[in-house]
């Protein structure tokens, strides 16, 4: 069962959903002796890096007990930058900082959310990736961006280069949001249900 | 390269779709699940769902519309009309919805935009907007009024400025719609379009009088849209997304292609 972590941060909904078309068992859940039990976890997410606030206590205690136990995680959007240190957009927090540096607001030379279908730029061997094509289109909806790292698999161009999925063993995080972007994030998200 | 997106409108009444001329003279266009799932495969970039009749008793078959519509479309979608408060916009956020659009219950509480991006992020509010030109005494001077209820009523506001302050509110984009070009198929409002895209830093969806790809393209040039959307042109097949798409990129407008 695929745990997907509900720390009311937007709306779950369509990522349950994919999963269902997947043909993917999952539950939406808070409850972390459900994500203890879980084969997977999705750690979604919307919104001001402030509601990560949320994953503290026993819910943070349980995700990072399945990652030690090599449970897959992946982070989408929100859910991706708080697996890195920080975040400008709530200096006062940390992250999970399993991917090093900080998170940053986009330069005023472009706008700001940045919204819509842009290029996923693929570098280096993914997993996650398997099976798409240099240049794929996918949906991004986000006002901070993290940096490029050493676990950068895949990159986007706006207001400069930023990180647009990272990997590093069981662990992946997607800025993009998969299941809003077409054929291109369903293959992602079956990557990683194939796992 | 972020892309210019092409989004099919559903104007939805009483679960059917349906195209009117400048908001009225209402026509049966088909199955909203149906059209958006068409409309997905064959490019569309983004489906907007906008309950026409918003009224009480529509609700729940609106939910039913909003989930079925939902259940395999895989781009964002997003559904408005008729949504007055934060328990209406929770409704449809979850029966599958990505994204609202607030018009008029906005224009009365603008606080609204800042309780539902609150809750649900800047990215999932739309603001919607429906523009009339105001000539001035000597035709000289031309601004944007805006109405509310569908056209119907006058707010004495300033378009301009209304998409300032929904900026300020919190929200994620402007549905930008010339009601006097609304079902005309006469083009876009490429001023009205640029007026409002100058004054926010967020992106702004052009609407109302698309017809040929032409039009597509002078909106995205000289009106400087984020993204157009368009629904009868769409659903009768005059123009298939597909080709518009091909002759949008032979007039270098990034769009997603292959889609």
């Amino acid at each position: 069962m695929i745990a997907i972590v509900d720390y009311q941060a937007g709306n779950l909904a369509s990522v349950r959903k994919a999963f269902d078309y997947l043909g993917a068992e999952s539950a939406i859940t808070s409850d972390p002796q459900e994500i203890a039990r879980a084969s997977k976890i999705v750690l979604p997410g919307v919104g001001n890096f402030e509601a990560t606030t949320a994953l503290s206590g026993a819910l943070q205690e349980a995700i990072v007990r399945a990652i030690d136990r090599q449970i897959p995680l992946l982070g989408i959007c929100l859910g991706m930058q708080w697996m890195f240190q920080s975040s400008q957009e709530a200096p006062q927090l940390r992250g999970l900082g399993l991917f090093p540096g900080e998170c940053e607001k986009f330069p005023a030379a472009v706008k700001s959310p940045h919204v819509g279908w842009n290029q996923l730029r693929l570098r280096g061997d993914s997993r996650l990736l398997r099976g798409l094509s240099h240049d794929s289109f996918v949906y991004f909806t986000h006002s901070y961006r993290a940096p490029l790292v050493e676990a950068t698999v895949g990159d986007c161009v706006y207001g400069g280069e930023f990180s647009a999925v990272v990997e590093r063993g069981r662990l992946f995080g997607v800025q993009f949001h998969p299941e809003k972007s077409g054929p291109a994030g369903l293959q992602i998200l079956r990557n990683f249900c194939e796992l | 390269m972020l892309t210019k997106r092409i989004i099919a409108c559903l104007d939805v009444n009483g679960g059917r779709v349906v195209k009117g001329v400048q908001f009225s003279d209402l026509r049966d266009a088909g199955d909203p699940a149906e059209l958006a799932l068409t409309h997905a495969r064959s490019g569309a970039d983004e489906i907007v769902l906008l309950d026409i009749s918003a009224t009480y008793e529509n609700r729940s078959t609106l939910l039913d519309v909003v989930r079925r519509t939902a259940r395999e479309l895989f781009i964002p979608f997003t559904v408005g009309g008729g949504i007055r408060s934060l328990d209406d916009a929770a409704a449809v956020f979850d029966a599958g919805a990505d994204k609202v659009t607030v018009n008029s219950a906005a224009l009365a509480d603008p606080a609204l935009i800042a309780r539902i991006a609150h809750r649900y992020g800047s990215q999932a509010v739309i603001l919607a907007i429906d523009a009339l030109r105001i000539s001035s005494g000597d035709g000289n001077d031309i601004s944007f009024g805006v109405k509310a209820t569908g056209g119907r009523q006058s707010t004495g506001r300033d378009a301009v400025k209304w998409a300032r302050e929904a900026e300020r509110q919190g929200a994620g984009e402007i549905l930008l719609t010339s009601i006097d070009r609304d079902g005309t198929r006469g083009g876009f409002d490429c001023e009205l379009t640029r007026a409002v895209v100058s004054a926010v830093n967020i992106p702004v969806i052009a609407s109302g009088g698309a017809g040929t790809a032409r039009d597509f393209v002078e909106v995205f040039h000289h009106g400087r849209a984020d993204a157009a959307l368009a629904a009868s042109i769409f659903h009768l097949g005059i123009t298939p997304i597909r080709a518009l798409k091909q002759e949008l990129l032979a007039a270098a407008i990034p769009m997603r292609w292959p889609c």
